[in-house]
């Protein structure tokens, strides 16, 4: 099978004025459209351009281009065209490694309409109780159904590329019509990532988001409302799949939990930053943690509600440090229905 | 049962399962008494393994280091290989073995006899079951629950106080509850870790027979063991019910009740029976009905919760005592643990402890300074009077 | 057998009927270790309790001309607790006092049979501004044995051998004298093991129990700072893991440094793993040493061949944890309860060289393999392990595992490698190669402290 190809539309970024994705840009300092522009084409026309040696690989512009275009996906092709590595290559290596597909196919009593735990070990700790009640057991986890968008981060769209359709089609032959993704990765991945390369998903992916809504209001009658101001902490993913945004509001509104207005939330969010550092360094990271956290406290969150089980391993003990409680989106709805906090901060840190 | 023989070379020596999590002491009663790695855990597997391949013979010393473990499960808490769940099956797989081959140490096969013959180990009489019980009615259908009472809580010194305090607390509650009475027969829980499998399944389905017939659908245990046993092996033979230990009861009742406890001024720790505790993850449950008693302050032993050290007398031990002797006695050895914490009342939750350490106290000459009291007594004494 | 009989009775006077043992089991048991040197059967099983127990075994012994082996855990694993000619195995986990920590001299001194586990516990409950250097053996290994073995354990980094930790020995002769060394000869404090003295401890340390055996121990004590952290650095290059090791060793700021290599799961594949650990009373310390460690690889960092992962609490525990269950838990990758390493001593340049023989050996024998090391002394050298798992119900396997350690063994000790806790056979490649002045020495050595050849025999036999 040829690999798929990226779809990128060249004739929208000719006729773009705003040239958004790098004037929106958080991280390079784009202000002047000419110069954004001049970069950009640079970037078509894969040539040398600073923006993939500077590029954080955050996502954000996926989101800012109002055309649909995917100028993201574009820099990962060309640095990976030019050898351009954002991150050491042992690390880019371990993540080739650990990831790779290799016939374990680790599944519950899959139906019709399963659940994708992705390949990340705290979602079995989330996913408990009311909520799921009927489908927890049908799950799919692990290397064969990994919606590999990690790659992303790596300069390493040849993996997608490679390995994104056999994921397809694995879940395909699990019977699988309808897959909630715990994680939005894997929802981004199906939802724009599949159609961006052009790769056929032949079931419905649901963000996990609009099924903690349907699943809230039939649970309506056991709500306690929290009554609580939230920070929330939206993650990379997240600008794969924007339109699912008003979800947020939507559990919120439902949970009496107030989405504190804030610096860095929807468009200007800042991500959990633990990619920065193996890519960049502490000083930076450190730099973008501190100002997303001291933005939550200067906001007056109470709690800071997690989508990203990998930004909960990030920011989770630095924001109790800072007095604002960390919480999964799962768990604030268990929360508000009486039940148990599947994810906590581990305890004490570690055995010693 | 598991396939233990194609499985037990994978234990690795290392030690590990001897400990506490924090490594302060020995906490595999048998390795604690005996000391000799052949005693330890790792030494047990070893050795079945040897004489599955045929390097060693059975021998009354085999079978001993067999059966005088515990079947604590600390081991299965502690070792961290993939395979720590399966420990106890493996030794317990490797006794049905012994058992079918009829070799076992002397006391086990009494012990065997005994249930066999008088439906309890103790060798006394079925008519003298519910000899203790004054007070208790034997069980309607219609009752809300089965009041299961066991071996040692029949017939056990011991074991009788505590039963007659488990009926004064349910009657004070106002649960509608029977006994069984002579009807009732042994649970099983201690035949199967001894590996008699024949004999436990059919004492499993006398059981599940007789619960059926008067409809039974919730039965409390006073037993941790008969609790594990009905829990987690009779629903593979048609067992139908919900089963809770009494502790799980009155800790609920307390609750919903709001039942006002009569202060009793006391430092009290509490030792985790082993089959309510590692079997069975119930550990807060008796902390906080103590707790709920005005005027006791609880006091942690330095191993406690999954952490216990064992009585003793699992895996029919209360009877066998193959581990006695001397002040290394798992049950000696507890007993000064508790006493280390300034403790008044060791508190237990099982007849089993109750006997075991009751008589360590003494062996220890610690009667004027440390009771060995069970739950249900501390409770029925707390009851406002009547 | 007359003797036999006379043996143990004379056996059960010194410790009691419950501490002897000439039963199958016991022998079976004690005749083995975890890893895969062919058994051999003691007479006796006997667990002293005191030092005057030893020397009343040691002299009776001597009288009876009956070996005496003493054991720790036995999970040297390299057969040296095999009674190669029968005899008696002294168990010494019975003698487990903890008799004192000097906390204004930071040392304890502890009886023989006390466990790695055991005084770690102590020292977190009693004495938690002190630490010892943690071994990664089972929580079970004695920390006298750990001493006889030149063990390396968590401060080895920074200090040097387990054994060069000793502060102070108490020895029962190969004759049964109880003799003091180092301080505690002079003096009631336990503060060293030989200076300003002359050090006698190295006629006991590194021996195997031919010399004499231990039943008291001094042993330095460190300061233990409030909080712990590891940094996880990776390369794909081996040839840059000394060079990090040494870099890391460089910024005097990091407690223990052990890199691993292993091919699954799968994400250990390709890749070096070097863990650093580091300490602090506060975050800003831990923070400062953070940036010591990521400022020491910098532009390794930059240039893409060093990079740094960050570790989830899932992750973190287990490396943190003293010791490393997961170290244990190789043995169960091949479902079969057994791994064994050969672990020379080595200069850490010879990183890469023996991790590429130990993936040849083991795709040779069809083998899985994994490999720590762990530095020691400020790069000094670096303990290498060559480690192999393999299924205990599966002969053949076993077998190749045999050959495939003999074979990294003889290649670590051409390339100018020490072997470490070397078993009978490796001991022998040791002497071939030693200066045979020194082997003359060693020889005269045993002679003069153990003229009935009783002690461990088999074990340091020069010929
Ligand atoms: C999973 C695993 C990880 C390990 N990791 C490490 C590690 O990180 N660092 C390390 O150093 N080692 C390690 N080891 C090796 C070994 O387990 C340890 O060195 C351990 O401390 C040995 O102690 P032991 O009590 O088991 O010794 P044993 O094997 O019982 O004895 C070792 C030697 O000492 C002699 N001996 C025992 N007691 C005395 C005495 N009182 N007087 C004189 N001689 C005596 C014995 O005769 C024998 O020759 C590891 C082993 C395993 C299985
Ligand atoms: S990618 Fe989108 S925002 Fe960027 S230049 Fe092209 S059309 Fe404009
Ligand atoms: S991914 Fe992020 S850092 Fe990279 S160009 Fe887009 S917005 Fe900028
Ligand atoms: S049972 Fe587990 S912990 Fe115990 S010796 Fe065997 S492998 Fe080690
Ligand atoms: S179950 Fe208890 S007594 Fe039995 S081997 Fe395990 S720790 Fe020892």
């Amino acid at each position: 099978m040829p690999l798929a190809k990226l779809q990128f539309d060249t004739t929208k970024c000719a006729a773009c004025e705003a040239v958004s994705c790098l004037v929106g840009c958080q991280y390079m300092d784009f202000r002047d459209t000419d110069e954004a522009k001049k970069e950009w084409q640079k970037v078509i026309d894969n040539q040398d351009s600073t923006v993939l040696r500077s590029c954080t690989t955050c996502y954000a512009c996926e989101e800012y281009c109002p055309f649909g275009n995917h100028p993201f996906y574009l820099i990962v092709e060309r640095q990976e065209e030019k050898g351009i590595l954002p991150a050491p290559r042992p690390i880019i290596t371990m993540w080739i490694n650990q990831c790779q597909p290799v016939g374990k196919f680790i599944v519950g009593k899959v139906e019709e309409r399963a659940l994708s735990y992705c390949f990340l070990p705290h979602l079995y700790a989330l996913v408990k109780g009311k909520l799921f009640d009927g489908i927890a057991w049908s799950g799919i986890f692990g290397q064969e159904f990994f919606c590999n968008a990690v790659y992303l981060h790596y300069a390493r769209a040849s993996i997608i590329k490679d390995r994104l359709p056999m994921v397809v089609e694995n879940i395909k032959n699990q019977g699988i019509k309808e897959l909630v993704c715990l994680h939005d990765e894997c929802y981004g991945t199906f939802t724009s990532l599949a159609s961006a390369y052009g790769i056929d998903v032949p079931f419905r992916p649901v963000h996990y988001y609009e099924y903690l809504c349907d699943r809230l209001r039939e649970l309506k009658d056991v709500i306690k409302p929290l009554n609580i101001r939230a920070a929330y902490q939206r993650n990379c993913s997240a600008r794969l799949c924007p339109q699912t945004d008003h979800y947020v509001d939507d559990i919120f509104g439902l949970l009496g939990v107030e989405r504190i207005k804030r610096r860095y939330d929807q468009e200007n969010a800042l991500c959990c930053a633990e990619v920065f550092r193996m890519a960049k360094g502490p000083a930076f990271a450190d730099d973008v943690q501190r100002r997303n956290l001291e933005d939550m406290v200067e906001y007056g969150a109470e709690y800071c509600v997690f989508n990203c089980p990998a930004c909960w391993d990030a920011l989770a003990d630095k924001a109790s440090d800072r007095g604002i409680e960390p919480i999964h989106m799962i768990d604030l709805c268990k929360l508000a229905i009486g039940e148990e906090q599947g994810l906590r901060l581990s305890e004490s840190g570690a055995e010693v | 049962m598991q396939d233990y023989a194609s499985q037990i070379h994978r234990c690795f020596r290392c030690g590990y399962c001897k400990f506490p999590s924090d490594y302060s002491s020995f906490n595999c009663p048998s390795y604690r008494r005996f000391r000799f790695d052949s005693y330890s855990t790792g030494g047990r597997l070893w050795l079945v393994h040897a004489w599955l391949r045929g390097e060693i013979e059975w021998s009354e010393h085999l079978a001993e280091i067999l059966y005088t473990c515990t079947t604590c499960k600390n081991c299965v808490e502690q070792c961290p290989m993939k395979f720590a769940p399966d420990i106890v099956e493996w030794i317990v797989g490797a006794r049905s073995d012994m058992v079918e081959k009829g070799r076992i140490p002397q006391r086990v096969a009494r012990f065997f006899e005994a249930v066999h013959g008088y439906g309890n180990p103790l060798k006394r009489l079925r008519s003298q079951r519910a000899a203790w019980a004054d007070g208790a009615r034997e069980y309607a259908p219609g009752d809300e629950y089965l009041l299961y009472i066991g071996c040692l809580g029949s017939y056990d010194e011991n074991g009788q106080k505590m039963a007659g305090a488990l009926v004064d607390v349910l009657n004070a509650s106002g649960v509608s509850f029977g006994i069984l009475a002579e009807e009732e027969e042994c649970c099983g829980n201690e035949i199967y870790m001894l590996g008699e499998m024949g004999l436990f399944q059919s004492l499993v389905e006398q059981n599940v027979g007789r619960f059926r017939d008067l409809g039974v659908r919730q039965v409390i245990t006073l037993c941790p063991h008969g609790y594990n046993t009905m829990k987690n092996h009779y629903p593979a033979s048609g067992g139908d019910f919900q089963v809770y230990h009494y502790t799980q009861v009155l800790d609920d009742l307390i609750k919903k009740t709001g039942v006002k406890l009569s202060s009793a001024a006391a430092r009290v720790t509490y030792h985790d029976p082993c089959f309510l505790g590692r079997y069975n993850n119930i550990y807060e449950q008796p902390r906080r009905i103590l707790q709920g008693v005005p005027g006791i302050e609880l006091v942690e032993m330095e191993r406690n919760r999954k952490d216990a050290f064992c009585c003793g007398g699992g895996s029919g031990n209360f009877i066998t005592d193959l581990l006695a002797g001397g002040e290394d006695s798992p049950a000696r050895t507890r007993v000064r643990e508790a006493h280390e914490t300034g403790a008044d009342i060791l508190a237990v939750a099982c007849p089993g402890c109750l006997t075991m350490l009751t008589d360590a106290v003494k062996a220890e000459n610690l009667d004027d300074k440390l009771v060995v009291k069970d739950m249900s007594q501390i409770l029925s004494a707390a009851l406002p009077a009547r | 057998m007359a003797t036999t009989g006379t043996v143990y009775d004379a056996l059960v006077a010194i410790v009691g009927k419950d501490f002897v043992s000439d039963r199958k089991e016991e022998r079976y048991f004690y005749a083995r270790d975890g890893g895969l040197m062919p058994p051999h059967e003691p007479d006796f099983v006997v667990l002293p309790r005191t030092r005057e127990h030893v020397q009343e075994i040691v002299k009776l012994a001597n009288r009876e001309k009956v070996p005496v082996v003493p054991q720790g855990a036995g999970l040297a694993l390299t057969g040296l607790v095999i009674p190669q000619r029968g005899g008696i195995v002294l168990d010494m986990k019975r003698m487990d006092s903890i008799l004192e920590v000097n906390e204004k001299a930071r040392y304890v001194i502890v009886e023989a049979g006390v466990t790695h586990g055991a005084l770690k516990n102590h020292l977190q409950k009693h004495h938690p501004q002190l630490r010892h250097s943690i071994p990664d053996s089972p929580p079970t290994a004695t920390i006298a044995a750990n001493a006889v073995i030149h063990g390396q354990g968590r401060l080895s980094q920074q200090h040097g051998f387990n054994s060069d930790m000793v502060s102070g020995l108490e020895v029962v002769l190969p004759t049964g004298e109880l003799c003091r060394i180092g301080s505690c000869s002079v003096s009631p404090y336990w503060f060293s093991k030989g200076p300003p003295l002359p050090d006698l401890s190295g006629l006991f340390l590194g021996w195997f129990g031919t010399t004499g055996i231990i039943t008291r121990l001094g042993l330095k004590l460190y300061p233990c700072k409030k909080m712990r952290d590891v940094m996880l650095a990776l390369t794909d290059r081996a040839e840059l893991v000394p060079e990090i090791m040494l870099r890391l060793s460089h910024t005097e700021l990091v407690e223990d440094v052990v890199a691993a290599a292993q091919p699954l799961p799968l994400r250990f594949r390709d890749t070096f793993w070097i863990m650093a650990y580091i300490t602090g009373d506060t975050q800003e310390e831990l923070e400062f040493k953070r940036k010591a460690v990521w400022d020491a690889l910098w532009d390794l960092f930059e240039s893409r061949d060093v990079g740094f992962l960050s570790l989830p609490p899932a992750m973190k525990g287990p490396l943190l944890s003293m010791p490393s269950k997961d170290t244990t838990r190789f043995a169960d990758v091949s479902k079969g309860g057994g791994f064994q390493y050969a672990g020379p001593i080595a200069p850490i340049e010879k990183f890469p060289l023996f991790v590429s023989k130990l993936e040849e050996v083991a795709t040779r024998h069809k083998l899985f393999y994994s490999s720590t090391s762990r530095l020691i002394g400020a790069g000094h050298c670096m303990m290498f392990s060559f480690s192999f798992s393999f299924n205990r119900a599966n002969p053949d396997e076993m077998a190749r595992a045999k050959t495939a350690l003999d074979e990294c063994s003889k290649f670590a000790l051409e390339e100018g490698g020490v072997l470490w806790k070397a078993d009978i056979d490796e001991q022998k490649l040791l002497m071939d190669k030693m200066d045979p002045n020194t082997l003359a020495l060693m020889k005269k050595i045993r002679k003069l402290l153990d003229p009935n050849g009783i002690m461990n025999p088999g074990n340091w036999e020069i010929g």
